[in-house]
């Protein structure tokens, strides 16, 4: 063995944590999420006599005995209580009502005394082609469904694409609004952040640390719990609400929570600090001696900020932008507790599939939409950041 | 060089071996979970605690808000970190038809015949009867809502209402307040027709509606004067008037009352130990204490019987309570939940 191979090896060991802990904790969750949102196994599974005879059923007329036979024999060979969940549940997505159904006659097909004909006579909703519909549609190893629902798509009867009704599903406009507070909540951080950190950049010993204390601290403290004290400051008969009224600034209570503006409110303080500290640490690399330079050259302080000191720390505000950006697209608690209905975002019904419903297909299926918007969003402030030694 | 970083290898590999052998010392405890607030706080006096004195070991107790797919993804990634869990009346039916649940010794339970017809399953023991209903604060209103007609006119009662975000009770408290009969509404709800007329009525309120996710919220909004009137569960409102002096009055007529149930989760390590606090939270003479501190029903009819008069009339399941009240029905919401709820959610975003 050389010198030089033990040498890779070690340092490969030495990376070994990294590798691992990034395997582990990003690659993998990433590419089952993505899995699970487009494979479909769960009826296949179960179902393969079914599925040979479902294959010549011409999607409209009532089902054959040959389809019955199939599928009670294949719901009799079922011997695990699990896979079969899956695919009620998987079923009952598609078609409301297969639960009930699939209880009663799972139920009929034990009693082994009195053998049920056909599934028509266990229940009659088995006489509708809507429900083998479902099963002939969820039989294929892997689905667009969850993809197109995540953006308000499905399938018709004839497979073909189209738009769901607007009052059946809005994941689309509240995408839209997830970026939009997202959006929002960047401007305003990068409104109050950029001063802050120039002051605080500005200034050295213990009022510097007051700046910086004064911003880490919420840092430190639970995001629930600052969530929490923003609601008890907004409500009607809050702090903010009772000094304004003792104060007569204003006659009757402001709105301020269960609204976009206590959610902006609570989400820009909450994110705050991701805005200031990468301004900061870029501000304080930056000569002391460029603004009054640029004085002694004659220019007023506005135009020696927007053309030194501006151009200069647009990288950290860029940075500091984009963390707030992503980490406010996936905020949950504090839309929930401080919004009102219309400023619920994204993960809220990510969460709801997730852990009201089980439908993990479509939490992953919207998770990715989420995360494919993120990346494009990413790419494009790359190509904006990376362009800009040319324009100069 | 290499023999140093070999024996670091098999020191690394010797603590994470010994560590694998010794874990079985450190097992978990028995881990019961519940609904949180004053309710898990009363359980704690009357079952966790006296129940640990007789184990001779601590029971550790978690809160949780409910959410099959919580249950689900703990039982699918094996192990599960709890071992009894209370869950409401769907969550029963989704995880006994899918195997997340052991099955129950009813034996140990004192037989099937001592608890009420809608307590029994195959994979849980009813807890309590527990309803949903409107909540006001007395001190407030003095003469307040009497069904959900009046919780939806907001004319004579100003104000803003609270009600669980979410389609289920909010549906059929919709259809009630829009005149259908209380033995109709699960009918109307099931046709298509239905459906639409009770969004459309919740159209009307959606201006003044402060949505709830938790059942500690409705009496936090109600106490701070946010909301003149909310949706909640009837055991929390009697339980905040004892132990905060207030007066918050329930409506029970048109209210929604519902089984919660004792599971045992499948494969958990605790299971014998769960169903052993099972049968200890079931006997009467424990059951029995509940209501002193929040008013839900009893399951087991021993226990129902032994309630004082004084506390009994605040419950779900006395006679007078119960003439106008609905019962959940489970089957629509497992077949429905779904469906409905993206639906509602497209109607809430609008």
């Amino acid at each position: 063995m050389s010198a030089a191979s033990s040498r890779t090896g070690r340092s490969l060991l030495l990376l070994a944590p990294l590798l691992l802990f990034l395997i582990g904790f990003f690659v993998w969750p990433l590419f089952s999420m993505m899995s699970q949102a487009v494979s479909d196994p769960a009826v296949l599974k179960l179902l393969p006599r079914s599925a040979e005879v479902l294959a010549d059923w011409d999607r409209k007329s009532p089902p054959s005995a040959a389809m019955q036979t199939a599928l009670m024999e294949d719901l009799k060979a079922v011997d695990d209580d699990q896979a079969l969940g899956d695919m009620v549940r998987r079923l009952n997505s598609a078609r409301s009502g297969f639960r009930t159904l699939m209880g009663k006659t799972t139920g009929a097909l034990d009693d082994t005394t009195n053998p049920p004909a056909d599934l028509v006579s266990i229940d009659k909703r088995w006489e509708k082609p809507e429900f083998w519909l479902a099963i002939a549609d969820a039989l294929s190893p892997y689905t667009d469904r969850n993809l197109l629902a995540a953006v308000d798509f499905g399938r018709n009867a004839a497979g073909e694409i189209e738009h769901l009704p607007p009052d059946q599903s809005v994941n689309s406009v509240i995408l839209a609004r997830t970026f939009w507070i997202a959006g929002l909540v960047t401007f305003f951080c990068a409104l109050i952040g950029f001063p802050y950190a120039i002051i605080a950049a500005s200034l050295d010993g213990w009022k510097r640390d007051l700046m910086l204390g004064a911003v880490l601290l919420p840092l430190w403290t639970s995001l629930l719990v600052r969530t929490a004290a923003w609601f008890i400051l907004l409500q009607e008969k809050g702090l903010i609400n009772d000094l304004l009224l003792t104060l007569g600034i204003i006659n009757s209570p402001l709105a301020l929570i269960f609204n976009r503006t206590g959610v902006i409110i609570a989400m820009t303080h909450v994110l705050l600090p991701f805005m200031v500290l990468p301004i900061y640490s870029v501000l304080i690399t930056i000569p002391k001696n460029l603004m009054p330079a640029a004085a002694s050259l004659g220019a007023p302080p506005l135009r020696a900020f927007l053309r030194v000191l501006l151009p200069l720390s647009l990288r950290g505000v860029a940075s500091g932008g984009l963390l707030v950006f992503i980490s406010a697209i996936g905020y949950y608690i504090t839309p929930a507790l401080i919004g009102g209905p219309g400023d619920q975002m994204i993960s809220s019904i990510i969460a709801f599939y997730a852990t009201g419903s089980a439908n993990w297909g479509m939490a992953g299926a919207l998770g990715m939409v989420l995360l494919v918007a993120t990346l494009v969003l990413y790419s494009v402030y790359a190509r904006l950041s990376s362009e800009e030694p040319g324009r100069r | 060089m290499k023999s140093i970083l070999k024996s670091g290898v098999l020191a690394a590999a010797a603590i994470v071996l010994s560590a694998s052998i010794v874990a079985p010392a450190f097992a978990r405890d028995l881990t019961v979970v519940s609904w949180g607030g004053n309710y898990q706080d009363a359980q704690r006096n009357i079952y966790f605690k006296p129940f640990s004195e007789k184990l001779g070991k601590p029971v550790l107790d978690e809160a949780w808000d409910g959410g099959i797919g919580v249950i689900q993804s703990k039982v699918k990634a094996g192990a599960p970190n709890w071992d009894a869990v209370q869950v409401e009346a769907e969550e029963l039916a989704l995880g006994c038809a899918d195997g997340l649940y052991e099955k129950i010794d009813w034996d140990k339970m004192g037989g099937k015949d001592k608890f009420l017809d809608s307590a029994v399953n195959d994979c849980g023991v009813g807890a309590i009867v527990w309803s949903t209903a409107i909540a006001y604060d007395g001190d407030k209103l003095k003469e307040g809502p009497t069904s959900w007609a009046d919780f939806w006119n907001v004319e004579k009662f100003p104000g803003k209402r609270s009600l669980r975000k979410g389609p289920k009770y909010t549906l059929e408290f919709a259809l009630l307040a829009d005149g259908v009969s209380k033995d109709e509404i699960y009918d109307v709800l099931g046709t298509e027709e239905g459906i639409a007329r009770a969004f459309k009525k919740l159209d009307e309120l959606k201006p003044n509606i402060v949505w709830w996710e938790s059942g500690a919220q409705p009496l936090q909004f109600l106490a701070s004067g946010e909301v003149a009137m909310a949706s909640a569960y009837n055991g929390r409102i009697t339980g905040i008037n004892r132990s905060e002096g207030k007066n918050f009055k329930v409506v029970f007529p048109g209210s929604i009352y519902a089984v919660d149930s004792w599971v045992v989760l499948k494969d958990a390590e605790n299971k014998d130990a769960a169903q052993d606090f099972i049968a200890f939270a079931s006997l009467p003479e424990n059951q029995a204490k509940l209501p002193e501190f929040v008013a839900y029903g009893l399951p087991n009819k021993e226990a129902a019987a032994k309630v004082p008069a004084e506390f009994a009339k605040d419950l779900p399941t006395d006679p007078a309570n119960m003439t106008d009240s609905i019962s959940l029905n489970v089957d629509f919401w497992i077949d429905n939940a779904e469906t409905l709820t993206a639906r509602f959610n497209a109607w809430l975003a609008q």
